[in-house]
């Protein structure tokens, strides 16, 4: 019997032979924290050791609240500067830099074959690069950076086989939600899922980080893509250290695998308050909302923007519709910028805010009050995520935020196209 | 293991409801920690919750974030277990690190009310409730030695210790 992906690598790393199930102890390639990283230190120092036991693993980029917006924030991210020059962790990343997600993978830590946890669920990203990536909590960092081992469960895998050509006006974001929907929020949970098939194999790199970031949504531990060329192309010059793509076996042995045409795929929103939630456009078009965000690591990326600048441009959004846009990261902000995409968004009446994760998760950057609804490109609409409790959070695509930008209320992006 | 009042509550009670992001990285102190627990799904609950009360719950409880808080929150309001139908991967995983037993029972879920108050017994795996005694599978080694440390970092710290004498 073959092997999936992950079993491989936790084979690989574990250094016997495993199979989905088993409890391996490891080492991972590369750990990431962020803002949290404050809090990871205060753990940290209760071990009672000095040292960071392999410093050249840890990636800290600050993302969560930045610039910081009041004390507290400041302190922590003071706390966080000392800490990476005591120890002399020389991949740090300043608040200047975007979203951790962003940054890890276009500075070139996300590698084919790699096993990478990171203290924020939505460490599965990687996985769209080949690697093994898992989220884990802060004392789970803590303890990494000191002992520099873990215990993982090898997790049975989903395959999903994603058919058919996509319809004009229709996005990665619209089939995660649709799969999600139909599959529900638990569906993966402690499992890996792998992205198979005709139309899967060739999305770009971004589309490809928008299905592994929202593997989180269905509970997954890990993602997974194989790389194409253009992917490795993009790696040569940014890879920080060697790899080798890992793929599962033709007869590796699947907990289950779906399959999904998306041919006649329609505009997906997940509704409030929870990401499976969904139904397609056209049962939610009308729905007034005052709060449009653009951007995240799900959706902030110039593929993202170059969509809402196409159905922007010209144009101005609706007067009663504050419109929000984070590119993903500074890299792509600076690609935006030179193709002109910047000037469409913030001609048509954008307020383009710095790279980083705004107000995604409600500390800052665009806080709900009361009663308003947000329709956004994020992950992740739980009740009072953005701000009040008493809000609404939609999830859509770029096409679809952007074009209901213009019409102030949920709107199907394929007339505009 | 004393008894308990429990909390009952639905299927995917998600880390933003247990502790909401905009207290993440400001609201670090313990017992202000405990204040906000549950804030954004039942506001009652800090307010009220006593020690040993037990939350009960449905499908895929802590689903969402990473953040740690979500399980410690609950640990210092008081909370000694949560029985849950399922739990999302990464809050079992933090419960757990943070010494709070995480007991998956889908038949004790069903067979509890809320407000009653039951007995969990962890050495032996199980819950008695008013309408009978439901058990779940003791923790493997690796994981019982971790809660009775009170947590992964107590955990840690004594391993570290016992590897820094052998050396000695």
């Amino acid at each position: 019997m073959g092997k999936t992906f992950s079993e491989k690598i936790l084979g690989l790393k574990a250094g016997k032979e495993v199979q989905a199930g088993e409890v391996v102890t490891v080492s991972p390639d590369f750990i990431l924290s962020h803002d949290n990283t404050a809090a990871i230190i205060k753990e940290f120092k209760k071990l009672g050791i000095k040292n960071v036991s392999r410093p050249q693993k840890l990636v800290i980029i600050l993302d969560h609240v930045v610039p910081a917006s009041s004390e507290e924030y400041a302190l922590n991210h003071k706390t966080i500067r000392e800490f990476v020059s005591e120890q002399k962790i020389k991949n740090f990343f300043d608040i200047h830099n975007g979203i951790c997600h962003q940054v890890f993978s276009e500075n070139g830590f996300a590698l084919p074959g790699k096993l990478i946890l990171g203290a924020d669920s939505h460490t599965t990203s990687y996985g769209a690069l080949g690697a093994f990536a898992a989220g884990i909590g802060r004392s789970e960092v803590a303890s990494l950076w000191a002992t520099d081992e873990i215990w993982l469960r090898v997790p049975e895998t989903i395959k999903i086989e994603i058919d058919g050509v996509l319809p004009p006006g229709v996005y990665a974001k619209d089939i995660i939600l649709k799969i999600i929907g139909e599959e529900g929020a638990e569906r993966a949970n402690y499992k890996a899922v792998e992205f198979t098939g005709e139309a899967a194999e060739k999305f770009s790199l971004s589309s490809r980080l928008v299905l592994a970031n929202m593997t989180a949504e269905m509970g997954a531990k890990n993602g997974y893509f194989k790389p194409d060329e253009e992917i490795l192309q993009w790696l040569k010059e940014r890879a920080k250290d060697e790899f080798e793509v890992t793929a599962s076996d033709p007869d590796a042995s699947y907990e289950a695998v779906l399959h999904y045409d998306v041919s006649s795929l329609e505009p997906q929103v997940a509704c409030p308050h929870t990401v499976d939630n969904v139904k397609p456009v056209s049962e939610v078009e009308g729905e007034e909302f005052h709060q449009a965000l653009i951007g995240t690591c799900t959706n902030g990326r110039l593929e993202d923007l170059e969509v809402a600048a196409r159905i922007l441009k010209g144009k101005k959004v609706h007067p009663d519709v504050r419109v929000l846009v984070i590119p993903a990261s500074r890299q792509e902000y600076l690609l935006a910028l030179k193709k002109g995409v910047l000037e469409i968004l913030v001609g048509a009446g954008c307020l383009i805010l710095n790279p980083g994760c705004g107000p995604c998760l409600g500390a800052h950057q665009g806080i709900l009050a009361p009663g308003e609804v947000a329709l956004s490109t994020a992950n992740r609409n739980f009740r009072g995520r953005m701000g009040s409790r008493d809000a609404q959070i939609f999830l859509a695509s770029p096409a679809t935020v952007a074009a209901s930008s213009l019409e102030g209320r949920i709107t199907d992006p394929r007339k505009f196209i | 293991m004393k008894k308990g009042r429990v909390w009952k509550y639905g299927d995917n009670v998600n880390t933003d409801v247990i502790f909401p992001g905009k207290y993440t990285y400001s609201v670090l102190d313990p017992e202000e920690m405990a204040r906000h627990a549950l804030e954004d799904l039942d506001p009652d609950f800090a307010q009220k919750v006593k020690p040993g009360d037990v939350i009960a719950a449905g499908r895929n409880f802590g689903c969402g974030s990473s953040r740690e808080q979500a399980a410690a929150c609950l640990k210092y309001a008081g909370v000694q277990a949560v029985i849950a139908r399922s739990f999302a991967r990464i809050f079992f995983r933090n419960a757990i690190n943070q010494g709070l037993p995480v007991l998956q029972s889908g038949e004790a879920v069903d067979s509890i009310e809320d407000g009653e108050e039951i007995e969990i017994n962890l050495a032996l795996g199980k819950i008695e409730t008013k309408k009978g005694v439901f058990s779940f599978s003791p923790f493997p080694e690796s994981v019982s030695g971790i809660l009775e440390e009170g947590g992964l970092i107590p955990y840690t710290k004594k391993k570290l210790e016992k590897n820094k004498e052998r050396r000695c």
